[in-house]
């Protein structure tokens, strides 16, 4: 190692090594980027809802990017139950005044942060979603109260373009 | 020897407890005899085109079967309807063909390669027909539904009063077979409700075993001749294991150790 | 072993076997010296390769007529019912040869257990069948993907998800894996590549389990290294052949019961239903084969520790050699081992059973106790076993054990269960 030569052939390989390694990530990260969404899966991103003729209490369900989201038109006793829920009992602590905006629409993704299923409406032990699955409970305003799934269901990015029309996405 | 029977049969046995678990929520359905359970199961013919009468004349106006061919009716195993009669049965419908050379749609009656036509065009248009439910496709429908061809002959028959306390909204029945109780369709059948080709009394009952029967063929056209070629394997199976066993002994009697 | 002084008889025979020693091989896979006292549970490596072979055959007819697009392949599988020559034929096989396949696959390993099979020098044998267990797990669970019903859809759906529970980068995994934000088209199209894949990547490993096994040669119930050839063992042909033959034949009757008289038995009714992304089935379920660890999975509130747990079990399996120390294989001769083992045996086809059932009350209690107890197993009774228990004398030869040449109480026991 004291010797000169000896050191520059080290130098040599390991400069090798080097740039045979950036070879090989340029040529095989297309190979693992071509599984991600493409651009026309991607080019689905929005999709606009009239909910003129939801009536109170009443839930309608729609595709988006291949899952459904759940648009949910809240009574006031809902309202007022999701609320009152002190933060400390929740799992994942999250003001309803957050999650929906205009308090008589609550939009959000209708699947199960635990393993994906799609909850059922109007089930479980807190007057809102019960995923069959694995029994997560989720209340009034879709977050997570008792069971495997550990955050609440996700609210996407949504706008009211007029009175009757929800763009999601 | 003793030891491959225990093995044998501990197979066997594991096998079933298996599939007794996975056949879960265990109700009592109506029973009847079926011709096509069993080693020899084989389809009853008359109750094969009677059941397709009561599917033509009652459940298709809702129910697809969009997996059959006008020429199934015809095949050998099914209802087998003679060539001509399956030519008139295709006859009277049907369905949408083209372009033609002006590049427009237009109607034919229908031919044996033809599918069975569609009560619906779509999924949407069946829903928006019956108040949001979607009556669902019957190819496959005893196969899709857990307790099988004695939960679809027990649903036809399971209509009752609702029991007090119960409410039911507009469109939606009482069953005492339907999961939760609770169903869209009303009650399909009744005494009379069509008239049998052959002079059989068309009673609820009849009319269910009938078109049952005939379901379990659509949804498993091939039943009689996977029962036939299975009868046959098993025999030679059973022939070739005893040859092999013998032949077993004698090599293995030359070795101190036992088989 | 004879192969090194092996010479084919032939001219033409020694001069191909100069150049590709063939003939060698396959002389050495005819005299291979095997222990005589192989019990009938011996017989399921064998079965275990014509499962295979079955799953690739029937998998690559079936291939030429199903068609991998999210709409079209509920119908094709229909298609392949209905229409093709002997396809529902074709399609059973395959559906019930994947149970069958597991079936035997669990018999084989619970033998290795038994017999203390995975022990020195055998942990390669062992790894690489775990291994293959492994991938046995993933092809059959995109299989189950292919035919695009609902328990097909939402078993890819549960199963996916499992990644959503790695920190960070698992929402990404997941995306990257469905390649899109939801299970859907481009999704199906790629298990379906991998499930063709598989089978093939299984082969190769299976001759490296086969040709890591020739290395030290079979253990036995005696569990005793057996000098080879000797009084002890018999050429692997034509002994051993007609013997896995004959339990084939048994074997294959099951099969053939289950083909032809219960196709549908061991399917689950909900995957005749097509896939629909806005409905999830009330219960959702397995198959058979995966129960238990499904239970240990839902027997943990916590979505990551749960993952961690399903994954920790099937694992754990991979370091069992290091975590048995008793040096005596058979569990003949280990009088404690062996009540653990039937423990362990009755723990999982418990965790089985919870697996189907709905994940509440009672059922659950179990699942969780029964989850504890197969982690207590492997983890703390195996290694303590080792120093504690009182091992039975072992016989010198499997010939003085079956001749009962010795007369303690553990050779006469296992002459009995020797014999036929």
């Amino acid at each position: 190692m004291s010797e000169k030569k000896p050191e520059r052939r080290e130098f040599l390989f390991t400069a090798s090594y080097a740039v045979g390694a950036v070879g090989v990530g340029a040529v095989v990260w297309p190979l693992i980027d071509q599984m991600n969404p493409d651009a026309s899966v991607k080019a689905l991103a929005s999709t606009e809802v009239d909910v003129s003729s939801v009536k109170p209490g009443n839930t309608i369900t729609v595709l988006w990017r291949g899952k459904p989201v759940f648009i949910r038109r809240r009574t006031k006793d809902e309202i007022t139950e999701a609320r009152s829920v002190k933060m400390e009992d929740l799992i994942h602590p999250e003001k309803d005044e957050d999650r929906a905006k205009n308090p008589e629409w609550l939009v959000m993704l209708g699947v199960c942060t635990h393993l994906g299923c799609v909850p059922l409406n109007d089930k479980g032990d807190y007057d809102g979603w019960f995923c069959p699955c694995h029994g997560s409970h989720y209340d009034t305003s879709g977050r997570i109260r008792k069971g495997p799934a550990p955050l609440n269901m996700e609210v996407p990015k949504y706008e009211f373009v007029n009175a009757n029309t929800i763009k999601i996405g | 020897m003793k030891n491959i029977f225990k093995l044998f049969s501990i197979i066997v046995l594991f096998c079933f407890t298996t599939a007794q678990s996975n056949s879960a929520e265990k109700v009592d359905y109506l029973k009847t005899d079926w011709s096509f359970k069993g080693l020899f199961g084989k389809f009853d013919r008359g109750s094969l085109q009677r059941g397709y009468q009561v599917y033509t004349e009652v459940c298709a106006s809702c129910h697809s079967m969009k997996y059959l061919s006008y020429r199934n009716l015809g095949e050998k195993g099914g209802p087998e309807f003679s060539e001509a009669e399956t030519k008139a049965i295709a006859a009277s419908f049907e369905v949408t063909d083209g372009p033609n050379a002006d590049g427009e749609m237009f109607l034919r009656p229908a031919k044996l390669s033809d599918k069975f036509v569609m009560p619906y065009e779509n999924v949407k248009a069946a829903q928006a027909a019956n108040g949001g439910a979607y009556p669902p496709d019957m190819s496959v429908l005893v196969k899709a539904r857990g307790g099988g061809v004695d939960y679809i002959y027990s649903l036809l028959q399971g209509y009752e009063e609702a029991p007090s306390g119960m409410a039911l909204d507009d469109g939606v029945y009482y069953n005492k077979y339907m999961y939760g109780n609770k169903i869209k369709m009303a009650a399909p059948l009744s005494d009379g409700l069509i008239e049998y080709g052959d002079g059989t009394k068309a009673t609820v009952e009849q009319m269910s075993k009938d078109v049952t029967t005939f379901l379990m063929w659509a949804a498993e056209p091939h039943l009689e001749a996977r029962h036939q070629m299975g009868f046959k394997a098993i025999i030679y199976l059973i022939i070739l294991t005893i040859l092999v066993y013998f032949s077993m002994k004698k090599i293995w009697s030359r070795v101190e150790s036992e088989v | 072993m004879s192969d090194h002084d092996y010479t084919p008889s032939s001219k033409v025979g020694k001069w191909f076997n100069d150049r590709l020693p063939l003939l060698t091989l396959a002389n050495h896979l005819t005299d291979y010296p095997t222990p005589k006292n192989l019990n009938y549970w011996w017989t399921f490596g064998g079965i275990l390769t014509f499962c295979l072979i079955t799953q690739i055959v029937t998998g690559l007819t079936l291939a030429m007529h199903y068609i991998a697009h999210a709409d079209m392949a509920f119908e094709s599988v229909e298609h392949i019912m209905r229409d093709v020559n002997y396809g529902w034929l074709i399609r059973y096989i395959h559906a019930n040869g994947a149970s069958m396949f597991f079936l035997a696959v669990y018999i084989h390993i619970f033998r290795s257990l038994f017999y203390g099979s995975y022990k020195s020098p055998r942990e390669i044998i062992w790894i690489i069948g775990i291994i293959i267990y492994l991938l046995m797990m993933a092809a059959a669970f995109m299989g189950y993907v292919l035919p695009w019903g609902q328990m097909s859809f939402w078993g890819a759906t549960v199963i996916t998800n499992l990644f959503s529970a790695i920190p960070l980068v698992g929402e990404g995994i997941v995306t990257w894996l469905w390649g899109g934000y939801s299970v859907d088209n481009p999704t199906l199209t790629r298990f379906f590549t991998l499930h063709y894949l598989i089978p093939f990547l299984i082969l190769g490993l299976v001759v490296l389990h086969i040709w890591a096994l020739h290395v030290p040669g079979n253990n036995n119930p005696v569990g005793i290294d057996i000098k080879k050839p000797s009084k002890d063992t018999v050429p692997f042909h034509p002994y051993i052949v007609i013997k896995d033959g004959f339990a084939l034949l048994m074997f294959m009757i099951v099969f053939a019961f289950f083909v032809f008289y219960s196709p549908n038995i061991l399917g689950h009714a909900d995957n005749y239903i097509e896939a629909n992304p806005m409905v999830t089935p009330a219960h959702i379920v397995p198959e058979w084969y995966l129960l238990p660890f499904y239970a240990i999975l839902r027997s943990v509130p916590d979505k990551l520790l749960g993952v961690v747990a399903m994954l920790s079990a099937i694992l754990i399996l991979a370091v069992l050699p290091w975590l048995d120390t008793s040096k005596i294989r058979s569990a003949v001769f280990r009088p404690l081992y062996k009540q653990f083992y039937w423990i362990l045996v009755a723990d999982v086809l418990i965790l089985g059973y919870m697996g189907a059932m709905p994940a509440e009350g009672l059922y659950l209690l179990i699942a969780r106790v029964a989850t504890a107890y197969y982690f207590l197993h492997f983890l703390i009774i195996l290694p303590v076993l080792g120093f504690k228990e009182k091992t039975l004398p072992i016989p010198l030869s499997i010939t003085e054990s079956v001749l009962g040449g010795s007369p303690n109480l553990a050779t006469v026991k296992n002459k009995e269960s020797l014999e036929k």
